[in-house]
Order: structure tokens, then sequence, then C-alpha cells
């Protein structure tokens, strides 16, 4: 096998394992801003679900318990973000900024008081942890030239959470356009009056929404601390909230180019962490910065109207009033 | 609330303040879970804070790049937008000011100092303006836009810092000092001036700049045209366009002073107590703007006001990881949140109640 071929194998794989915590988060906002809530907070619930499930994963070692407890902890910040956003119908950008600050505070302060190893929660055995799983076959695949090297190098030996976020696209494709609650979804985003003369309770659906984003942050944050990594640190996220802002963006609040646009940013990412020190032929050293600057940069172009136009829902962070009096 | 019934007192008063203690209460109920004392705590803070002139002189320290990111923060509201990139606004401008300090360094101080902060306002306009200008003529979210220019603010000055910008021989990420000419003089140099001795601390001239930006903004916000114009975009943007004033202009020129408010920071840190540029030096100033803002409810006296408090939080903070190691600097992050959550977000949800009970003590109706 040639060595491009290999070094592009590794290369897709690494996008693969850098995009599923985007993916997730992308996947949250999707379905939050889809129903009217502007979620900048997916960043802080990933972080409160990365230490949450850090946590209990290593009190009890038990991967599932760790990822559920990740998801009620997001879904506690979700239902917050939720109370001021739709119940009190508080602006939700600084909900968000609220719950992203919090997350990040109190993540740093209870793990330091909780674990005492300066917020980081302790380094996890692998039966704690959501390990590589082989898929079948991986064997007889080796001998079958280019499909069987992407089988084994891409395909398998990755943790279950993985293969759950590539689930997530098709499925969240099928609940958003096949299903009635789909379509109120959809629709109570664009145009909440029509869903509430139509006898729908809009906060019912936009809770709903909230809920589902808080689960998929949860399902995020775990990927963080208890599958890619053994343990929590502070600050895991690092930004990975934002990027998968920026993904949603990208794809135009749409889950298949969702998934595309995370793949994208894994990519750069990966491509980040491999061209450190590497000189290009004519090029010479390409500083690690600007790929790393690369989905902030095509975002506001994206947003800027100069590829194509990113037009968001159109009741995105209008809270709704039932009577306008 | 409607401003017209309920007196100002109770909205501008009364409320904030129920909003602030319920979001200590909420920090107080954290610093009980990880089995520390709140009363004790809070006594070691505010003594830390404000006990000695020591902890005075870096309670205000840190007051004054919060008085700038909170008023970059509430000029950009009262245009009625948010801008979220104080912070990096902030970084670049600390780039301004250090590029103007390290290209000019043979100018005499009159000339050197007066430039290296305006090369601070104007590097931070100057990174607001893209997004500025693509909220106000494509209609980009200037929220994601200047959360966008946050990441690539904090990319490009590493990049600067590790490579062009880097002081030879150094490891960190650092440039090379700047002349004396170029560096606020200290509180306490000040003090000097006049035969006064006070206690060496961060506290820098740039304390009084601060001041006088409050000033400017109510000056701005409340006595000039412009300020009108800021104010009626914001309550109202079609409005304004039948008043002849143009959204788009005014968003523009509104987002620029907010920049150049959040680039002042840097002079703060930059000029006047590290005299070089260093990597992430706003340490989260630009939000910690949100909340003063939103506390100190956009108008600058109340800015200044919850910008000391801030303040007192962070040195006093300090102080209480020093003294109780289980309650790390985290929890100013922690306060800082629930302020943001209840003074911000859930800002009215006491508001009516307050509102409810003070029609029923008083017999005057007030809408709610």
């Amino acid at each position: 096998m040639s060595e491009a071929f290999q070094l592009i194998l590794l290369a897709v794989d690494s996008a693969i394992r850098l995009s599923v915590p985007l993916l997730f988060a992308c996947l949250a906002g999707l379905y939050s801003e889809r129903s009217g809530v502007v979620d900048i907070g997916l960043e802080g619930k990933m972080l409160i679900g990365a230490f949450a499930a850090g946590a209990v994963a290593s009190l009890v070692p038990n991967p599932w318990l760790g990822l559920l407890a990740a998801v009620m902890a997001s879904v506690l910040f979700a239902l917050v973000h939720g109370f001021a956003s739709i119940s009190q119908r508080g602006n939700q950008i600084v909900s968000g900024v609220a719950i992203n600050v919090l997350a990040s505070g109190l993540t740093a302060i209870l793990g330091n008081a909780w674990f005492g190893q300066g917020g980081r929660t302790p380094q996890l055995p692998s039966n704690a942890r959501f390990n590589e799983i082989t898929l079948p076959f991986v064997e007889a695949a080796r001998s079958v030239p280019v499909l069987g090297a992407i089988y084994v190098e891409v395909i398998s030996g990755h943790s279950v959470l993985v293969y759950l976020a590539m689930a997530m696209v098709p499925l969240t494709w099928f609940v958003l356009y096949r299903t009635s609650w789909g379509l109120r979804l959809r629709a109570v985003g664009e145009n909440p009056a029509a869903v509430d003369t139509a006898g729908l309770s809009v906060a019912r659906l936009r809770y709903g929404a909230v809920i589902v984003a808080g689960i998929l942050c949860g399902f995020g944050g775990a990927y963080l601390s208890i599958a890619q990594s053994a343990g929590f640190i502070t600050d895991m996220t690092a930004g990975k909230g934002f990027i998968a802002l920026a993904a949603l963006i990208f794809a135009k609040w749409r889950p298949l180019p969702a998934l595309g646009a995370c793949f994208l940013f894994g990519l750069l990412d990966a491509v980040a962490l491999r061209i450190q020190g590497v000189s290009f032929p004519g090029i010479g050293q390409v500083p690690v910065q600007a790929i790393q600057a690369l989905p902030y940069i095509l975002t506001v172009v994206l947003l800027a109207g100069f590829i194509g136009k990113a037009t968001p829902p159109r009741a995105v962070g209008v809270p709704y009033l039932k009577d306008r009096s | 609330m409607s401003a017209k019934t309920a007196p100002v007192w109770l909205t501008a008063g009364v409320v904030p303040l129920v909003n602030v203690a319920v979001a200590f209460l909420a920090a107080g109920l954290v610093v009980a879970l990880i089995g520390e004392n709140p009363v004790e705590a809070l006594q070691i803070m505010l003594r830390g804070a404000l006990g000695s002139q020591y902890g005075l002189g870096y309670t205000l320290y840190y007051t004054t790049s919060f008085i700038f990111t909170g008023l970059a923060v509430a000029v950009a509201f009262h245009a009625g937008h948010f801008n979220i990139g104080g912070e990096g606004q902030a970084l670049m401008g600390g780039l301004g000011a250090a590029l103007v300090a390290l290209s000019l360094p043979f100018l005499p101080w009159p000339l050197l100092l007066p430039l290296c902060v305006l090369g601070a306002a104007a590097a931070g306009a100057a990174w607001v303006f893209i997004p500025a200008y693509l909220q106000a003529h494509r209609g980009s979210h200037i929220v994601i836009t200047t959360i966008m220019f946050n990441f690539l603010a904090a990319t490009l000055l590493v990049y600067l810092l590790v490579g062009p910008m880097k002081m030879a021989g150094s490891m960190a990420p650092e440039t090379a000092r700047f002349v004396p000419a170029a560096t606020l003089p200290l509180m306490n140099q000040m003090a000097a001036w006049f035969a006064l001795t006070i206690t060496r601390t961060p506290l820098n001239l740039s304390f009084i700049f601060a001041i006088l930006a409050a000033v400017f903004v109510w000056v701005l916000i409340w006595r000039t045209r412009l300020g009108y114009a800021i104010r009626t975009v914001g309550a109202n943007p079609d409005a304004a366009v039948y008043a002849g004033i143009s959204p788009r202009r005014i968003t523009v020129i509104a987002l620029l002073i907010s920049g150049g408010l959040a680039g002042l920071m840097a002079t703060n840190e930059i000029l006047g107590v590290q005299g070089r540029l260093i990597n992430e030096f706003t340490a989260g100033a630009g939000f910690v703007g949100i909340a003063v803002a939103l506390m100190g409810r956009c108008h600058p006296f109340g800015i200044v006001l919850a910008a000391m408090l801030f303040g007192v939080l962070y040195q006093g903070g300090a102080e209480l990881a020093f003294d109780k190691p289980k309650i790390t600097r985290e929890m100013i992050i922690v306060i800082q949140g629930f302020v943001i959550l209840f003074a911000g977000a859930l800002e009215m949800m006491f508001a009516d109640r307050i509102a409810a009970l003070y029609a029923r003590l008083t017999g005057k109706v007030v809408a709610a």
C-alpha cells in the first residue's frame, strides 16, 4: 500500500475522532435553534457534561453511568437556559453566556474541591471508559485492497459514541423532516404564532428541543472525558462548542451538511496537529495558527454572504409572547 | 416593568440589587457545597480587597479593566447590539499599543504615550470594524462574528508572539520591553510627585482614564446628538429611519466606539503593568465586561460601581484562594456566571414580583 494512501487514511481517522464532539454539539444546536432558541451555551453544556462523566466514572467504573451523569448535568443546564429563554423571555444570548461562564467556573471549583487534583478528575482505568470497538471481519478485511484498508483503519476501531454520533445524523434528518414533531419543531422556529394558532404549545415544543440539545451536549462532553481521554481536564472543551456553532451556521442549520461541516473542521484540526514544524516544498512552514483560524474565517465569510447565504430560522432568538398587547 | 409607572429607585435600584443578591446567594450555596463557610469566605474576601492599601490598590487595578470592558458592552447595548468580542478587541488593543511602542521608541514621552493609548483604542476599534460592517450592511449576526473574531484575535496573537514579534532569546511568548516613555506611571509613583507615600500596587494612571471614559460615555449617550441617535437605533431601528437616522451608520459608529473602549483595557495591563505585550493578558476581562454592563444596567455610574464590585471579587478572591485552598480563584467565575444569569437573562424574574409587592404596599397601580 502506498505511503500517501496510508497517510490519508490516518488523517481521515483522526479527523473522525476530532469531529465527534463537534457533531454532537452541532446537532444539539440544530435542534435548539431550529425551534427558535439561540444556543451559544453549547460549550458550557459540553463542559459540565464532560466533568460529570469524568467524576462519576472515576467513582463507579462504568462508562454508561458516566454518560448518564453527563446527560443529566447537561440537561440541567439546558433547562436553566430554557427557563430563562422560554418561560422568562430573557435574552437568549446573555443566558448562553451565563451557561458557559458557570460551567467553566463550577467544573474547576468543584473538581478541585472534590478530587484535589487542580480541577482534574482522577485518571480513569480502561473499564471506566468507552473503549475502541473492533468491528467484525477486520482480520479478513486486511487482505482486501483499498476497501479493506479503509474498513480497518477508518471504519473499525472507534468507541461506541463515535458510531452513535454518526447514527445521529440520519436520525436527526428523519426526526426533522419525516415526523410530525420535527415539522412542528421547524414551524415553531419559523413562525411560532402559526403553531400557537394550530393549538400547539410553543413553550412545550421549545422545551423539548432544548432538552434534546442538552442530551446531545451531554454525549459530546462524555465523549471528551471518558472516551477520547481518560478523565476530565479543566476547560477541556477548549472552544469546541463555538466551532460547533460555526459548523451549524456553515451547514445552514441542516443535519446532513452538519456532518460535512463538522468533518471539515475536524480535518482542519487533524491537519493542524500534523503539520507542526513540517516544511512544505515551495511554501515552507505553514503556521499552525493559520489552519486553526480557518474555521472561524470560513464562518465569517459565509455569514457575510459571499459564499451562499446562511439564513437562520426566522424566529430564532425571539421570545414568544402569546398575546401582544 | 414600565418605567413610566414604577419609580426609578425601584427599577434601577431595588431590582438590580435583588438580582445581584440572589446571584451571591447562589454562589454562597456553592461555597457551602464544597464544605466551607460562605460568611467566613465573604469576610476574608472583603478584608483582602478593602482592608489594606495594598488590597485596595489591586482592587482598583482590576476595576480599571472592568470599567473599560463594561463600557464597551454598554455602548453597543445602547445601539441594540451585543458586542461579545470585548476579549478579542482588548487583545488587539494590546497589539496596537505594542506596535506603536516598539516601532517609535525614539519619540519623547509626551508624544509616544498618547500615541500608544490611541494605538490601543484604534486597534480595538479596527478589530470590531469587520463584524460591525457585516452586521450593518449584510445582516451577519454580530454575536457570532465577534465570537469568531475573539478566537481569531487569540490565534493571531499567539502567532505573532511565538513568531515575528517574539523577543530574541526569550523562551516565553512575549515581545521586548517597551521604552519607559511608552509606559504609564504607577499610582504610587504619581503620589510621590506630590510627596505622598502609598503602597506599590499595579494601580496606574489608566484608572483615571477609565473614570474619564465613563464620563465620556455618559456625555456621549445622554448629552449628544450621536448618543440620541444611538439610543434611537437601539430602541427602534425602523423608527430611527423615519427620524432621518441611518441605523447602518449608527451601528458601525457605536460598535467602533465600543471596540475602542475595549481596546483601551490594554492601557491598564500592557502600558500600565506589563510594559511589553504578553499572551492572554486579558484573562477574561472582556467577559467580565458583560456581567459588569448587565449589573450596571448600561449606565456609566452603575458600570463603575459594578466594576468595583468585580474588582473586590477578583482581589478578594485571590486572597480567599490563598487562605482557603478549597475555594480556588474560579469562585469568581462562578459568581460572574450567576450575576450574568440573574442580573441578565433572568432580570425580569423578580422585577414583576417586586412591582406587585410595591403596588400592594403603596396602593398604587404599577404596570408589570
